[in-house]
């Protein structure tokens, strides 16, 4: 501990270290209890290594998890007389900022280790197999909710793009600026559909016009909505709460 | 029996029991945040008693203490168990002696004279707060991975109910807590011993 300098100064320096404003303010959150500095007394090294363990053991628990993921485990089904109502809406942003996707000249883009790089438009995707099931969506807040989702089980449609499925992840960007990423097994999992309608009618924008990812295998902030772009890589390519400290794997 | 007439807590028995304390507050104090995050009641923790800051960095410690919780819980037992300690110090309980100790409690003056052995109270409560802590975490597990675990789903009646379980295993364990503090205090030489083993 160097008494002597300036604590400001110290943080000051140590923040400059750190590679985004997101990133910063979760520093600063993470180890505090309430208002005070958990470790307080001692220097920003300390609060920085004590993140730094705290954010291994996460990645250490990634690993835990897709070893305890089960291909074959199926999530639980209901009766759709259990279906939420109203489902409840849940975004970064309130519902004033749901975008606004016109479905007519829209174009997913597909790239990344992909054998087909086309764009699909939606009438391309709707002539794909669909299928629907009921599943509850939890939420990492610790909410939960049933819903009925319908849309082509993402293994045909990864399929059909002739994926890598021997690739580390699938990543997806959204129309509303969220982006995040998935295992390939969870992608390939029997319940992981790319769904385009919400209890039998298309999605509704605050659901996710025009398609979001549904795997009840996975917490809500794994499935993105108003999905764009979807790519398969080797690379990690991360999250939106990921990247602000949210575990990555994020399974059920 | 195994237990040593000078050393009444054994070294792995007192280190065990004070990591499993810290473990117990990061996973408390976390926990709170986690709830205040979807409150199941009509409450929320104060803010200020809580860890973690917000939601991720609160789940960030919880899923790290966890693995501290349950490996040296995992110990607990099978140290215990695999010495024969665990019979030793907590059985037999019998019902007699569990009345005339609660009664001895109530009037303020329970037996702890002889520190080599548990009365039947604090076997009782002891066992107890073992089989809370199963609890927590097999509910906690449920909470983590219901698709996972779907015996153990089944059993807590699915996530919500999980939930619930978790929450008042954890009432359960601060209930413990605080009368076992209360009675550490009444006889502090426990506490000595509990940090010197003699
Ligand atoms: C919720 C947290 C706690 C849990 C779950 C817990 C659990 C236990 C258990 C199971 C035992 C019996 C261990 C054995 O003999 O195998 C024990 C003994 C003991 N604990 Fe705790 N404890 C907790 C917190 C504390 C705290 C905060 C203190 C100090 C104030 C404390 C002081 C003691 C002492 C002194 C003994 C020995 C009692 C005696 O020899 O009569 N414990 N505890």
């Amino acid at each position: 501990m160097k008494k002597s300098l300036d604590k400001s100064i110290i943080i000051q320096e140590a923040l400059k270290e750190l590679p985004s404003p997101a990133r910063r303010l979760f520093l600063k959150r993470t180890l505090t209890l309430g208002g005070l500095s958990l470790l307080s007394g001692c220097t920003v090294t300390d609060e920085e290594s004590a993140e730094r363990m705290l954010m291994k053991i996460s990645r250490f628990n990634d690993d835990v998890q897709a070893w305890l993921f089960d291909p074959n485990k199926l999530a639980p089904t209901y009766p759709e007389s259990m279906i939420t109502k109203p489902f409840p809406f849940n975004a970064y942003y309130g519902r004033d900022k749901i975008p606004e996707v016109d479905g007519a000249d829209f174009l997913l883009e597909v790239s990344g280790l992909v054998a087909d790089k086309h764009s699909w438009s939606l009438a391309e995707l709707y002539r794909l197999p669909q299928t629907d099931q009921v599943t509850r969506l939890i939420c990492v807040e610790g909410w939960s909710a049933i819903g009925k989702w319908g849309g082509v089980t993402f293994a045909t449609f990864l399929k059909r793009i002739g994926a890598d499925v021997s690739a580390k992840y699938v990543g997806f960007k959204c129309a509303d600026n969220y982006y995040t990423s998935i295992d390939m097994p969870t992608a390939l999992h029997a319940q992981t559909l790319l769904t385009f309608t919400y209890d039998g009618k298309t999605l509704p924008p605050e659901y996710g016009y025009p398609m979001k990812l549904r795997m009840p295998t996975k917490l809500g902030y794994k499935n993105p909505k108003h999905i764009v772009a979807i790519f398969v890589t080797n690379t990690y390519p991360g999250g939106y709460w990921e990247d602000k400290g949210y575990n990555w794997f994020g399974g059920s | 029996m195994s237990l040593n007439k000078t050393v009444i807590h054994p070294v792995w028995l007192r280190a065990n029991h004070w990591i499993n304390l810290i473990a117990v507050v990061i996973m408390v104090l976390s926990g709170w945040r986690i709830y205040n995050a979807s409150p199941i009641f009509a409450f929320s923790f104060p803010k200020q008693i809580t860890l973690g800051g917000w939601l991720a960095g609160a789940l960030l410690w919880h899923f790290a203490a966890m693995w501290l919780l349950f490996f040296n819980g995992l110990m607990y037992l099978f140290i215990n168990i695999v010495s024969g300690r665990f019979k030793a110090r907590f059985f037999p309980i019998r019902v007699r002696d569990l009345l005339n100790d609660l009664i001895a409690a109530l009037k303020g003056k329970l037996a702890h004279d002889s520190l080599y052995e548990y009365n039947a109270v604090q076997k009782l409560a002891y066992l107890f707060v073992i089989v809370d802590l199963i609890l927590l975490v097999l509910s906690g597990l449920v909470v983590w991975k219901p698709v996972q675990f779907p015996l153990l789903r089944e059993l807590m009646g699915d996530y919500d109910n999980a939930r619930i379980v978790h929450f008042f295993a954890m009432v359960a364990l601060l209930a413990f807590a605080a009368i076992h503090v209360v009675m550490v205090a009444l006889v502090p030489k426990t506490l000595i011993m509990m940090i010197r083993g003699r």
